[in-house]
């Protein structure tokens, strides 16, 4: 046996049982979302169903989902900028800044983000009361860049630290500002480092839970992590094919992007320490 | 001067939102603040007494060892072997990879009520699968949340499940990061196989990979969404972890003061990943 064929065994005797055991659950999700709500309890019809997309129907027409979506939206939306308004600035500094200093800063900063939101949800919830913003979705707008500008600093340092100097320099000599460099030389060639700050920040926002379920108690403001799981299932309606496919329809688009901007996501992860 | 001007929103802003939340859980942990109020009647000691004479806390203490000690050594195992054979391009890795990363990137509050269905006591198909294979019979099959030692296997299980694909990401990096010329040289001297996984790819990978699993270490220890969605910390407390249990007393019982003290037993966890990836950090930085 060649070695060439000896590795191909290696890699698709190990990948493909992964990859079947990791993504079962999406598949066993699809299953169910496409069965008509009475047979999902009959072993006797685990691959054999009549199909339907009632489910689907009545999730988007009749429950809160699409409003939860919105709000997740809404609130991503926003944290975003807020992110890269004080994110941006500082990954280039940091970035660039020479020494100790930078490094340590850098690194600090990084070290706030494993801070944990279910050390801070306690008296954060307390602040968010006080401030009357307590089932509005400015709390979540409030809180969220905590966690998010930490996370993204660290990913534009990774980012920034791989544009060569020079280039900056050149454009000082040819008679930019400083800040003109940065916004016509810097930003322009770190775009596609900056989008992968955008998606990676929208999805911790989308994903996250401790924040949302302890500051939020209206339905009509839940967003999308926190509706499915108490008003889905708590509520009047409990039926498993209308939650899966509540389950699915998010998280297929974000696997795709994920995929696309997994290789830029690591660059800029190990790339901010280990450069 | 610029660069003062330009870090210090960020360092303002996460002081405010970090620090000083920080410090405000640490004020109330003294205190006996109930829902409703920011401050309350100074107790001392007394939150962290009660808490280490309840049974309940002292057992959340050791599933939470439990939880993420178990769920991060199988990540290691399978993100190692996993990012191995994805390293080398072959035909068919992006749909393979594509299946490896969904647990990763669906949220984990919906995925995880996901799992509540397939563990259903009525028609869980992992019951329907083990009745197939005619490993359990179909009238007294196991409830996968409903025992102790059943729920706590369960949460692990999903807990490993969705921290595999992030572990064999970073692994990949990490992997990826030794240059050519390493490999080639010890191809030359004659290093194969696991000897040189042993003496010259392992150590090179092991910071990068070493962050992964603190992080891991981190993100399960301090995480709350997947024992909270499953089983709230039951069957009888018995998968109560830290981070439910501050949340129920905290947040249910509207004891905030208590809940806070309970969260604050995460902080000599932190502090030490904390000093562990400083030291990693520096370490990777040198090589």
């Amino acid at each position: 046996m060649t070695v060439a064929l000896r590795r191909r065994m290696f890699q698709y005797g190990v990948v493909v049982p992964f990859a079947i055991v990791l993504a079962f659950p999406f598949a066993w999700m699809a299953v169910t979302s496409l069965k008509p709500e009475g047979q999902v309890y009959e072993q006797s019809k685990t691959w054999t169903f009549s199909p339907t997309l009632e489910n689907y129907g009545y999730l988007l027409h009749h429950t809160g989902y699409m409003r939860w979506i919105r709000n997740s939206c809404l609130v991503g939306l926003a944290v975003v900028l807020i992110t890269l308004a004080i994110a941006l600035p500082a990954g280039y500094a940091l970035a660039r800044l020479a020494g100790r200093v930078g490094r340590s800063l850098g690194v600090g900063i990084f070290l706030t983000y494993l801070v944990p939101p279910t050390l801070l949800f306690l008296p954060l919830s307390r602040v968010v009361s006080e401030l009357h913003l307590g089932d509005r979705l400015w709390s979540l707008i409030l809180v969220y860049p905590s966690f998010t500008v930490p996370f993204a600093i660290w990913l534009l340092m990774g980012f920034f630290k791989s544009i060569p100097q020079e280039l900056e320099d050149a454009a000082l000599i040819d008679g930019c500002s400083r800040l003109g460099a940065l916004v016509r030389i810097v930003f322009p060639i770190s775009a596609p480092g900056i989008l992968t700050v955008v998606i990676f920040t929208f999805s911790l926002v989308v994903n996250e839970f401790v924040y949302a379920i302890t500051f939020i108690t209206s339905s009509a403001n839940r967003t999308l992590t926190v509706g499915v799981p108490t008003d889905l299932i708590r509520g009047d309606l409990y039926n498993w094919p209308g939650i899966m496919a509540a389950i699915l329809i998010p998280s297929i688009p974000m696997a795709l992007v994920y995929n696309a901007f997994l290789n830029r996501f690591i660059t800029g992860f190990t790339g901010g320490a280990f450069r | 001067m610029l660069a003062a001007l330009l870090i210090s929103p960020a360092v303002l802003f996460i002081g405010l939102l970090v620090g000083a939340p920080l410090v405000l859980a640490v004020y109330l942990s003294f205190t006996d603040a109930t829902a409703g109020s920011l401050t309350g009647p100074w107790i001392g000691f007394e939150n962290f007494r009660h808490e280490l004479r309840d049974p309940i806390f002292v057992d959340a203490i050791w599933h939470t060892f439990l939880f993420t000690a178990i769920s991060q050594a199988v990540v290691i195992v399978c993100a190692g072997l996993l990012a191995h054979a994805l390293v080398h391009a072959f035909p068919g890795r992006w749909i393979l990879r594509f299946f490896i990363l969904l647990p990763w990137a669906a949220p984990i509050a919906l995925t995880a009520i996901g799992f509540l269905w397939f563990y259903d006591t009525q028609a869980s198909i992992f019951t329907w699968f083990l009745v197939k294979l005619h490993l359990v019979s179909a009238t007294n099959h196991p409830t996968w949340l409903g025992t102790p030692t059943a729920a706590m296997s369960s949460i692990i299980t999903v807990q490993a499940w969705r921290t595999i694909p992030f572990a064999t990401v970073i692994f990949l990096a990490g992997i990826a990061s030794i240059p050519q010329e390493v490999d080639d040289a010890a191809a030359i001297d004659g290093a194969t196989g696991l000897r040189k996984f042993w003496h010259v790819s392992l150590p090179l990978q092991l910071p990068i990979a070493l962050v992964a699993i603190l992080f891991g270490i981190v993100f399960t220890a301090t995480d709350m969404v997947v024992p909270y969605i499953l089983t709230a910390g039951g069957p009888f407390n018995s998968t109560q972890v830290l981070t439910t249990w501050a949340f129920q007393t905290g947040i249910n019982s509207g004891n905030v003061g208590e809940g806070a003290a309970i969260a604050l037993f995460m902080l000599p966890l932190l502090a030490f990943v904390t000093i562990a990836m400083l030291f990693f950090a520096r370490r990777a930085e040198v090589t």
